[in-house]
């Protein structure tokens, strides 16, 4: 399997390097930012382009998992609840390292997924992701969706609906702020190195994404392609930011709350 | 007993020989008393609940009048004693039956699809739907508002609006919670015309409110609470001119109890 690639052995970090400015080191790299975007260079929007693709998918899966699974534990009072809601809180704080590891175990050779040779893969760096985005997703539903049980719950007996039905119903009715949960799950995603390092390798032209490319350039010294990556990296992040935000005030402006 | 005159009367039970005869009907209370942490908060409430006779429950806050209505809806079991409908099949009672909360509970939805999701949750096939969602809001005049999300409406049509969802349900029985607490006069006016209209569909009211004016348009009969205990039971008429325990001679004459 060989060391992972970007490895500081093989590459001093030559942040320490004399004629290393600082000054100089932004403006180039925003220069490189700005360049890399302005030439459509191919390979910076296959590394984007999969970063993307990788954690939107990462991200529906867990959504797909995380939504029906929060609600339900929102909803349904079964033994052991208190520890499953702290169990989810404390998921969402899944160091991505050991997420890594854990399906870099799963899926190796000698892995009960081996089989499959999905390690080093993108499915691989989709699997990580969903396992670390899950518990952020399913845990911000849980709390949405209890808190506005908690309004319903009354008006809903009266209606004669129980629980199962009340969960599509819930999720519906919370949609705005679940849509941010959502959106919470997509930042975190996008944004980790570790799991993705771990699983994916950084392969070039295969499972190179955003974050890895960054780590691997800083080791090799390239500051300004790293940075400018850095920078394409908290435009996205912000974006999202701003699309959350932007899907509240909608959400109070039209429907009152 | 206890020192609490007791004074019941059953003028109406009689009078359910008009009921349907599928109904859920008449509600027989027997010796409800509900705890929560060794408080009893209702003792010992035995009561009939009749078909085509309006109920008002009176009494003075903190007096369990809601937690009395929760316990015939069936939002809350007894600890002790028994309440019976006339029908034990648990769907069919749940169909018949409505409330409308003092706060009203919309969903986060447009003022249709809040009525819509209530005859959804029914069994209403959907094609069905929409004639009864454009009656309801008809009936409380909310048609013009049908596609406005809910929980933008002013008080008072929200609580028109929880009016419309209980009328599309066409209910047997109607529990009210104080519907027009916080509301103006023309608002009150609305609904009380609505609560006329279930009453002359043959709805049964079962209604909380503190207006007493309100009660008197829409009492046939009164049952007042004091401090958890059902105290009097009359007819309305006879309640208002001569009430019979010392409790509700307070209570009308604005003396503050306890
Ligand atoms: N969940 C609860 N836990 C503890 N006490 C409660 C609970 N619900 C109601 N109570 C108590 O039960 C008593 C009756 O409450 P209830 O809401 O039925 O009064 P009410 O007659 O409807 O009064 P109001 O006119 O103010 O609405 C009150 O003293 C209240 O504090
Ligand atoms: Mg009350």
């Amino acid at each position: 399997m060989g060391a992972l690639p970007g490895n500081r052995e093989e590459q001093p970090l030559r942040i320490r390097h004399p004629a290393f400015r600082m000054d100089v080191m932004f403006t180039q790299s925003f220069g490189t930012a700005f360049e890399l975007i302005a030439t459509l260079d191919a390979q910076l929007f296959a590394i984007v382009g999969l970063s993307l693709q990788v954690s939107v998918i990462a991200v529906a899966v867990a959504a797909v998992i995380g939504l029906p699974l929060g609600a339900f534990v929102a909803v349904f009072d079964f033994r052991g609840r208190s520890a499953a809601i702290a169990l989810l809180n404390t998921l969402m704080g899944l160091p991505p390292v050991v997420v890594g590891l854990i399906v870099y175990l799963m899926l190796s050779r000698a892995g009960p997924l081996g089989p499959f040779g999905l390690l080093f893969t993108p499915t691989a760096m989709v699997i990580a992701q969903s396992i670390l985005v899950l518990p952020i997703i399913a845990a911000l539903t849980r709390q949405t969706v209890a808190d506005l049980y908690g309004e319903y719950t009354e008006q809903l007996q009266s209606l004669g609906v129980g629980p199962v039905r009340a969960i599509p119903t819930l999720l519906w009715d919370g949609r705005y702020s679940l849509l941010t949960a959502i959106l919470a799950g997509f930042g975190r995603a996008i944004a980790e190195v570790g799991a993705v390092l771990i699983v994916g390798g950084n392969i070039n032209h295969v499972t190179r994404v955003m974050t890895t490319t960054i780590a691997l350039e800083t080791s090799k010294g390239n500051l300004a392609i790293a940075l400018g990556l850095g920078i394409i990296l908290l435009a996205l992040a912000l974006a999202v930011n701003a699309g959350a935000l932007f899907v509240q005030g909608v959400a109070q402006r039209v429907e009152g709350g | 007993m206890s020192k609490l005159a007791l004074v019941i009367d059953k003028p109406f039970e009689e009078q359910s020989k008009t009921a349907p005869h599928d109904s859920i009907l008449p509600l027989v209370l027997d010796g409800v008393c509900f705890d929560i942490n060794g408080h009893r908060l209702l003792d010992r409430i035995s009561l009939t609940l009749c078909h085509g006779v309006r109920t008002v429950l009176l009494g003075p806050n903190g007096a369990g009048k809601s937690l009395l209505l929760r316990l015939c809806h069936g939002l809350l079991q007894p600890t002790t004693g028994r309440i019976q409908w006339s029908d034990n099949d648990s769907r069919r009672l749940h169909k018949k039956q409505a409330m409308v909360f003092q706060r009203p509970v919309l969903l986060r939805r447009s003022v249709a699809a809040n009525v819509a999701y209530a005859l959804a949750v029914k069994g209403v096939s959907n094609d069905r739907r929409r004639p009864m969602v454009a009656r309801a809001l008809e009936e409380v005049g909310l048609a013009q508002l049908a596609r406005r999300p809910a929980r933008v409406l002013s008080s008072g049509e929200q609580q028109r609006l929880a009016l419309a969802r209980a009328w599309a349900l066409e209910p047997e029985v109607l529990f009210l919670d104080e519907p027009t607490a916080n509301l103006d006069p023309g608002a009150t006016r609305l609904i009380e015309e609505t609560i006329n209209a279930f009453h002359r569909q043959g709805t049964k009211i079962v209604l909380v409110t503190h207006d007493l004016g309100q009660a008197r348009r829409h009492a046939d009969e009164i049952v007042f609470l004091h401090r958890g205990r059902l105290v009097e039971r009359s007819m309305a008429a006879a309640f208002f001119k001569r009430p019979r325990s010392d409790e509700a001679k307070a209570f009308l004459a604005g003396e503050l109890l306890d």
